[in-house]
Protein backbone atom coordinates (compact mmCIF):
# COMPACT_ATOMS: atom_id res chain seq x y z
CA UNK A 1 0.00 0.00 0.00
CA UNK A 2 2.76 2.47 0.90
CA UNK A 3 5.04 1.45 -1.78
CA UNK A 4 1.99 2.18 -4.41
CA UNK A 5 1.16 5.55 -2.90
CA UNK A 6 4.36 6.65 -3.10
CA UNK A 7 5.11 5.58 -6.69
CA UNK A 8 1.70 7.66 -7.52
CA UNK A 9 2.64 10.77 -6.16
CA UNK A 10 6.43 10.04 -7.56
CA UNK A 11 5.60 9.74 -11.09
CA UNK A 12 3.53 12.63 -10.51
CA UNK A 13 6.16 15.16 -9.12
CA UNK A 14 8.86 13.50 -11.56
CA UNK A 15 6.57 14.44 -14.57
CA UNK A 16 6.14 18.59 -12.85
CA UNK A 17 9.44 18.47 -12.16
CA UNK A 18 11.16 17.11 -15.63
CA UNK A 19 8.78 19.74 -17.61
CA UNK A 20 9.95 22.27 -15.72
CA UNK A 21 13.70 21.07 -15.85
CA UNK A 22 13.49 21.40 -19.38
CA UNK A 23 11.55 24.62 -19.58
CA UNK A 24 14.76 26.01 -17.14
CA UNK A 25 17.04 24.74 -20.14
CA UNK A 26 14.54 26.20 -23.41
CA UNK A 27 14.87 29.37 -21.46
CA UNK A 28 18.25 30.37 -21.55
CA UNK A 29 18.29 30.00 -25.18
CA UNK A 30 15.31 31.91 -25.74
CA UNK A 31 16.85 35.52 -24.84
CA UNK A 32 19.27 34.57 -27.60
CA UNK A 33 18.20 35.81 -31.17
CA UNK A 34 18.42 33.56 -34.42
CA UNK A 35 20.50 34.95 -37.48
CA UNK A 36 19.47 35.17 -40.41
CA UNK A 37 21.60 32.96 -41.28
CA UNK A 38 20.95 29.82 -39.32
CA UNK A 39 17.25 30.69 -40.16
CA UNK A 40 18.12 30.37 -43.77
CA UNK A 41 20.47 27.07 -43.26
CA UNK A 42 17.36 25.69 -41.05
CA UNK A 43 14.29 26.95 -43.27
CA UNK A 44 12.64 28.76 -40.55
CA UNK A 45 10.47 31.54 -41.56
CA UNK A 46 9.17 34.19 -38.94
CA UNK A 47 8.62 32.03 -36.17
CA UNK A 48 9.57 28.56 -35.30
CA UNK A 49 7.02 25.68 -35.98
CA UNK A 50 6.89 23.12 -34.08
CA UNK A 51 7.73 20.65 -36.93
CA UNK A 52 11.00 22.12 -37.17
CA UNK A 53 12.69 20.68 -34.38
CA UNK A 54 12.98 17.52 -36.40
CA UNK A 55 14.86 19.27 -39.54
CA UNK A 56 16.89 21.45 -36.92
CA UNK A 57 18.50 18.23 -35.40
CA UNK A 58 19.04 16.48 -38.54
CA UNK A 59 21.23 19.25 -39.30
CA UNK A 60 22.49 19.61 -36.10
CA UNK A 61 23.64 15.85 -36.59
CA UNK A 62 25.73 17.57 -40.10
CA UNK A 63 27.88 19.76 -37.63
CA UNK A 64 30.90 19.04 -36.01
CA UNK A 65 29.86 18.06 -32.38
CA UNK A 66 30.38 19.99 -29.36
CA UNK A 67 30.35 18.19 -26.11
CA UNK A 68 29.21 20.56 -23.64
CA UNK A 69 26.06 20.75 -25.61
CA UNK A 70 25.28 16.81 -26.43
CA UNK A 71 23.21 16.15 -22.59
CA UNK A 72 20.98 19.16 -23.11
CA UNK A 73 20.12 18.59 -26.56
CA UNK A 74 19.36 15.01 -25.49
CA UNK A 75 17.25 16.21 -22.75
CA UNK A 76 15.22 18.50 -24.93
CA UNK A 77 15.07 15.70 -27.22
CA UNK A 78 13.45 13.59 -24.80
CA UNK A 79 11.10 16.66 -24.12
CA UNK A 80 10.28 16.65 -27.41
CA UNK A 81 9.30 13.35 -28.28
CA UNK A 82 7.35 13.57 -24.45
CA UNK A 83 5.22 16.30 -25.80
CA UNK A 84 4.70 14.41 -28.88
CA UNK A 85 3.43 11.69 -26.84
CA UNK A 86 0.80 13.90 -24.85
CA UNK A 87 -0.03 15.72 -28.28
CA UNK A 88 -1.15 12.27 -29.81
CA UNK A 89 -2.80 10.82 -27.14
CA UNK A 90 -4.30 13.25 -23.82
CA UNK A 91 -4.23 16.06 -26.06
CA UNK A 92 -6.45 15.06 -28.29
CA UNK A 93 -9.23 15.49 -25.78
CA UNK A 94 -7.98 18.66 -24.88
CA UNK A 95 -7.32 22.38 -27.47
CA UNK A 96 -5.96 23.70 -24.71
CA UNK A 97 -3.36 21.13 -24.27
CA UNK A 98 -2.45 20.77 -27.52
CA UNK A 99 -1.69 24.64 -28.51
CA UNK A 100 0.31 24.08 -25.01
CA UNK A 101 2.28 20.99 -26.48
CA UNK A 102 2.78 23.14 -29.80
CA UNK A 103 4.13 25.94 -28.28
CA UNK A 104 6.35 24.08 -26.05
CA UNK A 105 7.33 21.97 -29.31
CA UNK A 106 7.95 25.43 -31.24
CA UNK A 107 10.32 26.38 -28.57
CA UNK A 108 12.02 22.99 -28.42
CA UNK A 109 12.79 23.95 -32.24
CA UNK A 110 14.05 27.61 -31.33
CA UNK A 111 16.44 25.91 -28.46
CA UNK A 112 17.66 23.72 -31.04
CA UNK A 113 18.24 26.42 -33.95
CA UNK A 114 20.38 28.68 -31.63
CA UNK A 115 22.57 25.51 -30.69
CA UNK A 116 22.69 25.43 -34.62
CA UNK A 117 23.85 28.82 -34.73
CA UNK A 118 26.59 27.83 -32.34
CA UNK A 119 27.75 24.57 -34.08
CA UNK A 120 27.85 26.79 -37.24
CA UNK A 121 29.96 29.37 -35.59
CA UNK A 122 32.27 26.60 -33.75
CA UNK A 123 32.71 24.74 -37.73
CA UNK A 124 33.72 28.00 -38.58
CA UNK A 125 36.24 28.85 -36.15
CA UNK A 126 37.69 25.06 -37.08
CA UNK A 127 38.00 25.57 -40.31
CA UNK A 128 39.88 29.23 -39.88
CA UNK A 129 41.98 27.41 -37.06
CA UNK A 130 42.98 24.99 -40.01
CA UNK A 131 43.27 27.31 -42.55
CA UNK A 132 46.37 29.19 -40.57
CA UNK A 133 49.41 28.34 -41.20
CA UNK B 1 27.15 -2.14 -21.10
CA UNK B 2 26.00 -2.13 -16.91
CA UNK B 3 29.77 -1.13 -16.21
CA UNK B 4 30.05 1.69 -18.93
CA UNK B 5 27.16 3.37 -17.59
CA UNK B 6 28.63 2.89 -14.06
CA UNK B 7 31.55 4.20 -14.74
CA UNK B 8 30.15 7.56 -17.09
CA UNK B 9 28.00 8.03 -13.85
CA UNK B 10 31.12 8.10 -11.56
CA UNK B 11 33.06 10.15 -13.95
CA UNK B 12 29.86 12.82 -13.86
CA UNK B 13 30.29 12.55 -10.23
CA UNK B 14 33.96 13.47 -10.12
CA UNK B 15 33.07 16.47 -12.61
CA UNK B 16 30.83 17.82 -10.74
CA UNK B 17 33.42 18.75 -8.11
CA UNK B 18 35.94 19.45 -10.55
CA UNK B 19 33.71 22.14 -12.09
CA UNK B 20 33.07 23.28 -8.76
CA UNK B 21 36.21 23.71 -7.58
CA UNK B 22 37.41 25.16 -11.18
CA UNK B 23 34.13 27.72 -10.65
CA UNK B 24 35.11 28.41 -7.34
CA UNK B 25 31.90 27.19 -5.99
CA UNK B 26 33.55 24.25 -3.39
CA UNK B 27 32.84 25.94 -0.42
CA UNK B 28 29.02 27.79 -1.80
CA UNK B 29 27.72 24.66 -2.68
CA UNK B 30 30.05 22.39 -0.31
CA UNK B 31 27.09 19.44 1.19
CA UNK B 32 25.99 18.98 -2.72
CA UNK B 33 30.17 18.70 -3.86
CA UNK B 34 30.42 16.40 -0.37
CA UNK B 35 27.81 14.24 -1.32
CA UNK B 36 29.34 14.12 -4.97
CA UNK B 37 33.09 13.19 -3.68
CA UNK B 38 31.36 10.36 -1.18
CA UNK B 39 29.19 9.03 -4.26
CA UNK B 40 32.74 8.64 -6.31
CA UNK B 41 34.13 7.02 -3.59
CA UNK B 42 31.59 4.58 -2.40
CA UNK B 43 31.56 3.51 -6.42
CA UNK B 44 34.91 2.81 -6.08
CA UNK B 45 34.45 0.66 -3.03
CA UNK B 46 31.42 -0.90 -4.33
CA UNK B 47 33.19 -2.03 -7.93
CA UNK B 48 36.22 -3.31 -5.46
CA UNK B 49 33.90 -5.68 -3.22
CA UNK B 50 32.50 -6.57 -6.90
CA UNK B 51 35.88 -7.87 -8.16
CA UNK B 52 36.32 -9.94 -4.94
CA UNK B 53 33.19 -11.42 -4.37
CA UNK B 54 30.63 -10.87 -7.23
CA UNK B 55 27.68 -9.55 -7.71
CA UNK B 56 25.19 -11.88 -6.40
CA UNK B 57 27.21 -11.76 -2.87
CA UNK B 58 25.61 -10.98 0.20
CA UNK B 59 29.16 -8.78 1.11
CA UNK B 60 28.35 -6.69 -2.13
CA UNK B 61 24.21 -6.43 -1.66
CA UNK B 62 25.23 -5.16 1.57
CA UNK B 63 27.60 -2.72 0.63
CA UNK B 64 25.57 -1.34 -1.98
CA UNK B 65 22.45 -0.94 0.09
CA UNK B 66 24.49 0.37 3.51
CA UNK B 67 26.51 2.97 1.02
CA UNK B 68 23.16 3.88 -0.22
CA UNK B 69 21.73 4.66 2.50
CA UNK B 70 24.55 7.37 3.48
CA UNK B 71 24.59 8.72 0.39
CA UNK B 72 20.87 9.45 0.80
CA UNK B 73 21.40 10.94 3.96
CA UNK B 74 24.04 13.19 2.67
CA UNK B 75 21.91 14.11 -0.32
CA UNK B 76 19.23 14.88 2.30
CA UNK B 77 21.70 17.33 4.34
CA UNK B 78 22.48 18.73 0.42
CA UNK B 79 18.97 19.26 -0.46
CA UNK B 80 18.96 21.38 3.38
CA UNK B 81 21.52 23.48 2.55
CA UNK B 82 19.77 24.66 -0.80
CA UNK B 83 16.97 24.95 1.88
CA UNK B 84 19.10 27.37 3.78
CA UNK B 85 20.17 29.18 0.17
CA UNK B 86 16.94 29.81 -0.81
CA UNK B 87 15.72 31.32 2.74
CA UNK B 88 18.83 33.07 3.69
CA UNK B 89 17.01 36.15 3.56
CA UNK B 90 14.70 35.33 5.85
CA UNK B 91 17.77 34.15 8.33
CA UNK B 92 15.96 30.66 8.83
CA UNK B 93 18.57 28.74 8.36
CA UNK B 94 19.16 27.18 12.33
CA UNK B 95 15.74 26.28 12.15
CA UNK B 96 15.92 24.80 8.64
CA UNK B 97 18.63 22.91 10.07
CA UNK B 98 16.67 21.50 13.48
CA UNK B 99 13.61 20.71 11.02
CA UNK B 100 16.13 18.55 8.93
CA UNK B 101 17.49 16.42 11.37
CA UNK B 102 13.92 16.19 13.20
CA UNK B 103 13.12 15.22 9.99
CA UNK B 104 15.80 12.57 9.10
CA UNK B 105 15.02 11.31 12.75
CA UNK B 106 11.08 10.46 12.24
CA UNK B 107 11.78 9.00 8.56
CA UNK B 108 14.71 6.21 10.61
CA UNK B 109 11.90 5.95 13.12
CA UNK B 110 9.43 5.25 10.51
CA UNK B 111 11.26 2.89 8.53
CA UNK B 112 12.29 1.09 11.46
CA UNK B 113 8.94 0.89 12.96
CA UNK B 114 7.55 -0.80 9.62
CA UNK B 115 10.77 -2.99 9.30
CA UNK B 116 9.96 -4.28 12.89
CA UNK B 117 6.43 -5.56 11.92
CA UNK B 118 7.39 -7.54 8.88
CA UNK B 119 10.92 -8.97 8.89
CA UNK B 120 13.47 -11.14 10.58
CA UNK B 121 16.61 -9.86 9.10
CA UNK B 122 15.97 -6.70 10.78
CA UNK B 123 18.73 -4.47 10.07
CA UNK B 124 19.33 -5.61 5.84
CA UNK B 125 15.71 -4.43 5.88
CA UNK B 126 15.84 -1.60 7.46
CA UNK B 127 18.44 0.05 5.57
CA UNK B 128 16.27 -0.81 2.04
CA UNK B 129 13.54 0.54 3.83
CA UNK B 130 14.76 4.17 5.01
CA UNK B 131 16.44 4.50 1.56
CA UNK B 132 13.23 4.26 -0.01
CA UNK B 133 11.58 6.60 2.43
CA UNK B 134 14.48 9.19 2.75
CA UNK B 135 13.99 9.01 -1.57
CA UNK B 136 10.00 9.98 -0.94
CA UNK B 137 10.69 12.66 1.78
CA UNK B 138 13.71 13.80 -0.54
CA UNK B 139 11.00 14.33 -3.17
CA UNK B 140 7.90 15.90 -0.92
CA UNK B 141 10.72 18.57 0.71
CA UNK B 142 11.89 19.15 -3.16
CA UNK B 143 8.49 19.77 -4.11
CA UNK B 144 8.21 21.56 -1.09
CA UNK B 145 11.27 24.03 -1.98
CA UNK B 146 9.98 24.52 -5.61
CA UNK B 147 6.70 25.98 -4.33
CA UNK B 148 9.17 27.99 -2.20
CA UNK B 149 10.91 29.33 -4.87
CA UNK B 150 7.76 30.28 -6.97
CA UNK B 151 5.89 32.02 -3.99
CA UNK B 152 9.39 34.12 -3.08
CA UNK B 153 9.99 35.02 -6.79
CA UNK B 154 13.62 33.24 -6.66
CA UNK B 155 15.28 34.50 -10.21
CA UNK B 156 18.90 32.59 -9.37
CA UNK B 157 18.98 30.27 -12.63
CA UNK B 158 21.89 27.64 -10.90
CA UNK B 159 19.55 27.35 -8.27
CA UNK B 160 16.57 26.96 -9.87
CA UNK B 161 18.73 24.58 -12.17
CA UNK B 162 19.91 22.69 -8.95
CA UNK B 163 16.60 22.03 -7.01
CA UNK B 164 14.93 21.39 -10.38
CA UNK B 165 17.28 18.21 -11.51
CA UNK B 166 16.91 16.97 -7.47
CA UNK B 167 13.84 16.94 -8.41
CA UNK B 168 13.86 14.54 -11.24
CA UNK B 169 16.77 12.13 -9.36
CA UNK B 170 14.41 12.15 -5.96
CA UNK B 171 11.21 11.06 -8.62
CA UNK B 172 12.89 8.48 -10.38
CA UNK B 173 14.54 6.62 -7.80
CA UNK B 174 11.82 6.92 -5.25
CA UNK B 175 9.05 5.05 -7.84
CA UNK B 176 12.14 2.79 -8.99
CA UNK B 177 12.31 2.05 -5.19
CA UNK B 178 8.43 1.87 -5.50
CA UNK B 179 8.64 -0.23 -8.29
CA UNK B 180 10.77 -2.91 -6.75
CA UNK B 181 8.97 -3.03 -3.58
CA UNK B 182 5.58 -3.78 -5.30
CA UNK B 183 6.97 -6.23 -8.00
CA UNK B 184 10.36 -8.10 -6.51
CA UNK B 185 9.90 -11.28 -8.61
CA UNK B 186 11.45 -8.45 -11.28
CA UNK B 187 13.24 -6.50 -8.95
CA UNK B 188 16.21 -7.43 -10.75
CA UNK B 189 14.98 -4.80 -14.00
CA UNK B 190 14.58 -1.74 -11.75
CA UNK B 191 18.20 -2.77 -10.31
CA UNK B 192 19.32 -2.28 -14.00
CA UNK B 193 17.84 1.15 -13.88
CA UNK B 194 19.60 2.40 -11.17
CA UNK B 195 22.78 3.29 -12.63
CA UNK B 196 21.29 5.02 -15.75
CA UNK B 197 18.90 6.90 -12.80
CA UNK B 198 22.10 7.92 -11.09
CA UNK B 199 24.05 9.91 -14.01
CA UNK B 200 20.94 12.03 -13.94
CA UNK B 201 22.05 13.92 -11.11
CA UNK B 202 25.72 14.41 -11.77
CA UNK B 203 24.93 15.42 -15.13
CA UNK B 204 22.68 18.40 -14.20
CA UNK B 205 24.55 19.68 -11.34
CA UNK B 206 27.72 19.69 -13.78
CA UNK B 207 25.85 21.22 -16.25
CA UNK B 208 24.61 23.91 -13.54
CA UNK B 209 28.00 24.56 -12.15
CA UNK B 210 29.55 24.82 -15.87
CA UNK B 211 27.55 26.56 -18.21
CA UNK B 212 25.18 28.72 -15.92
CA UNK B 213 26.51 31.79 -14.95
CA UNK B 214 26.22 33.19 -11.56
CA UNK B 215 24.12 36.27 -12.85
CA UNK B 216 21.73 34.34 -15.09
CA UNK B 217 18.33 34.63 -13.80
CA UNK B 218 15.06 32.88 -14.83
CA UNK B 219 11.12 33.67 -14.10
CA UNK B 220 10.55 30.65 -12.27
CA UNK B 221 6.56 31.27 -12.59
CA UNK B 222 7.41 30.76 -16.24
CA UNK B 223 9.23 27.19 -15.93
CA UNK B 224 5.97 26.04 -13.64
CA UNK B 225 4.06 23.49 -15.47
CA UNK B 226 0.05 25.47 -14.66
CA UNK B 227 1.77 28.52 -15.30
CA UNK B 228 0.29 29.26 -18.88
Amino acid sequence: MTAAFILVCSLGFLLMFFVSYCRSLLATSSAETLTPEVRDVAGIASTVSPEDFIRVIQLLQLCPDRPEERGRVRIVSAYYTFLGCVRSTIAALAPSLKSWTDRERAQCGYFAAVVLGKRIAFSRDLLAQQMLP
Amino acid sequence: MQYIVWFAGALLEAAVVVCAIRRHLFRRYFFLNLYMSVAVLASAVRYEILQHYGFLSLTYAYSYYYSDALLTILLFFALSSLYSDVFKELHAERYVQLGSVLLLAGTAVFSFAVVQQSSGKLLSHFVFEISQNLYFVGLVLTYILWAAILKMRETRARLIQLVLSLGVYFSLYAANYALRNLYPSVGWLFELLNPLIGCFLPFAWAYAFWRTPEEAVLVPARLAVSAR
